[in-house]
């Protein structure tokens, strides 16, 4: 029986929701086969989270202490490197997560393992792993297989696969890897700049601007546009790296999401992917783009293909 | 000491465009090509090093690709450093990231170099891969997503910060020699001279083949890949409602819709 283990993460004592997601996309692929699902956790106390990780269809969790606190790239692979080697699934799936990139793609050389990041979809052709990934800034899909690897580790893309709600009963043992000696240490987490009053997370109308405003001077004219219409400002991620805006009005993957939005106006915005991961979900998008072909087009509600600057004036109009 | 910085020329999409015969990559005639943003950045944290250290910091640009690629390099010598590294032959199409880093570590280990800059990521694949690949070839330690870099060269260790979910920093030492994969907004890429340019012309690019760098023909292409592609494919998509009209009349109906929705909300 081939075996797919999910490699679950922790940051400051919490799950990381997407290793719920992945432990989904497993279990979802398991019904194809004759495949038994084991989750690792590598974290100080892992025993904590078994209740969390045992979801129904997972038949294993193995729990690991972890002599840092925190992710540290060497004893991931390392410790990783020995399990694997023990127990030789024939699938590895970690989240997509800013960790795995620091170590995943590490691993697989080491371990001699095929590999593919941020994939979507999974499923066995011929008893063949097929997994599915985006190419060209998400214009095309890729489908790509592993011939001639016994194990593949794939990560996973975020808010692809909705997590097991019903609980199971998996048995639960503890992996002891050799100690490694790290070659970076943790020194300490920096909080994001407060926004005080102005929260993007909690914002249920958003109007977003992107590269199309061109320059720090059109900033205003926008957020007076957006105040006017009781719209909360957010950006994409040039905006708060020029300094234009603060960072806590970042929406995307390494900004905020804006998790309580129903519209979100976009602006000059082309949705990169990093982009999209904030904002996605929203059920109502809006978005204003002079490129017809802009992705921001194709999960958007409305779209108009239109000058920003022309819009925006005519706009004020409706809104006094 | 040597800083090494793999860049690459990425793909950009025509507005329309075809598959290649095989379907497993698009026609090379419906791509533009244009250096990384992030490989920009990278290269920008080398260029701070060596103007801050003169010629104790020598910064070396190096791509794997085509004889087009060689335009990345051009870009980046525009703004500094003397020669290049182009690294391309037939065994090489259709390489993965895994592929393409084992050939940067080799080029790493032949030039003797102390760091690698690589991006974290590029904007056409999005793999976030190649850059810890290559420090999983070289067995050195590796920080990725890094935002912030205090680094003396030839110190022992590097102070930086990496960039976490939801805006979230983690301070990090890490010993070197190391490969970093830098995040953008780290710093402001300068923009290159007219006469920055026109010195880059004439300066060396160095051609090497994957049996200059003592690999083999299954260390590179598919072979030496962990992946393989089996076919591209242009996905159905979603697509908006699209609001035509002249400048007044889109924002008319804009307006009627946002106002129906706060009344709703």
């Amino acid at each position: 029986m081939a075996e797919i283990l999910v490699i679950a993460e922790q940051r400051r004592g919490e799950l990381i929701g997407a290793s719920l997601e992945c432990i989904a996309a497993a279990v979802e692929l398991k019904q194809q086969g004759d495949q038994s699902v084991a989750v690792c956790i590598i974290a100080p106390s892992p025993e904590i989270f078994v209740e969390q990780l045992s979801a129904a269809g997972v038949d294993e969790i193995i729990t690991i202490k972890s002599a840092q606190a925190e992710f540290q790239a060497d004893e991931f692979e390392s410790t990783l490197l020995s399990l694997i080697g023990q127990r030789q699934p024939a699938l590895v799936l970690t989240a997509h997560s800013i960790d795995a990139w620091g170590y995943a793609p590490a691993l697989a050389i080491k371990g001699g393992f095929g590999y593919a990041s941020d994939v979507f979809a999974m499923r066995y052709e011929n008893n063949e792993l097929i997994a599915i990934r985006a190419g060209y800034a998400e214009k095309v899909h890729v489908e790509v297989d592993f011939p001639g690897y016994d194990t593949v580790l794939l990560t996973v893309r975020g808010n692809t696969f909705k997590p097991v709600e019903a609980s199971g009963s998996p048995q639960v043992n503890s992996f002891e890897a050799a100690p490694v000696s790290p070659r970076s240490s943790h020194e300490e987490y920096i909080e994001p700049e407060s926004g005080g009053e102005v929260d993007i997370t909690q914002a249920e109308f958003m109007l977003s601007i992107g590269r199309g405003i061109s320059e720090e001077d059109n900033v205003e004219e926008f957020a007076e546009l957006a105040e006017s219409m009781g719209f909360t400002l957010g950006c994409s991620r040039p905006i708060a790296d020029n300094g234009w805006l603060p960072k806590y009005r970042q929406v995307g993957q390494s900004g905020k999401t804006v998790s309580n939005c129903s519209v979100y106006l976009a602006l000059g915005i082309s949705g990169s992917v990093q982009h999209m991961a904030g904002m996605k979900h929203v059920a109502n998008i809006i978005a204003i783009n002079t490129d017809p072909e802009a992705s921001i087009f194709n999960i958007a509600r409305y779209g108009v293909v239109a000058d920003i600057f022309d819009i925006a004036e005519e706009l004020r109009n409706h809104f006094d | 000491m040597k800083i090494l910085v793999p860049v690459k020329q990425v793909g950009v999409l025509d507005e329309d465009f075809e598959l290649r015969e095989d379907g497993r990559d698009v026609d090379p005639d419906y791509l533009e090509h244009e250096l990384n943003e992030w490989d920009d950045f990278a290269w920008e944290e080398a260029l701070r090093l060596h103007e801050e250290h003169g010629d104790d910091v020598e910064i070396i640009p190096l791509t794997v690709g085509p004889e087009e690629a060689e335009d990345g390099l051009r870009k980046c010598l525009a703004k500094g450093g003397e020669r290049g590294i182009r690294v391309w032959d037939a065994a090489m199409e259709d390489s993965d990231p895994m592929a393409i880093s084992r050939v940067i570590a080799s080029v790493a280990e032949r030039e003797q170099v102390d760091m690698v800059f690589a991006g974290t990521l590029a904007s056409d694949h999005g793999f976030a891969q190649t850059g810890v690949s290559v420090a999983g070839h070289l067995g050195w330690s590796q920080a990725a997503v890094v935002s912030k870099l205090d680094y003396q060269p030839g110190a022992a260790t590097a102070q930086l910060r990496r960039e976490l979910e939801g805006g979230l920093e983690e301070v990090l030492t890490i010993q070197c020699p190391a490969v970093l994969t830098i995040q953008l907004g780290i710093n402001e890429p300068r923009y290159a001279s007219l006469r920055g340019i026109k010195q880059a012309k004439a300066k060396p690019i160095e051609e090497l083949s994957h049996k200059d760098l003592g690999l083999s023909d299954d260390e590179v292409g598919v072979a030496g890949s962990a992946s393989r592609v089996r076919r591209m494919y242009v996905p159905e998509k979603g697509q908006a409602e699209l609001i035509e009209g002249t400048s007044a009349e889109q924002a008319q109906r804009v307006a009627e819709i946002i106002k129906q929705m706060q009344g709703e909300a």
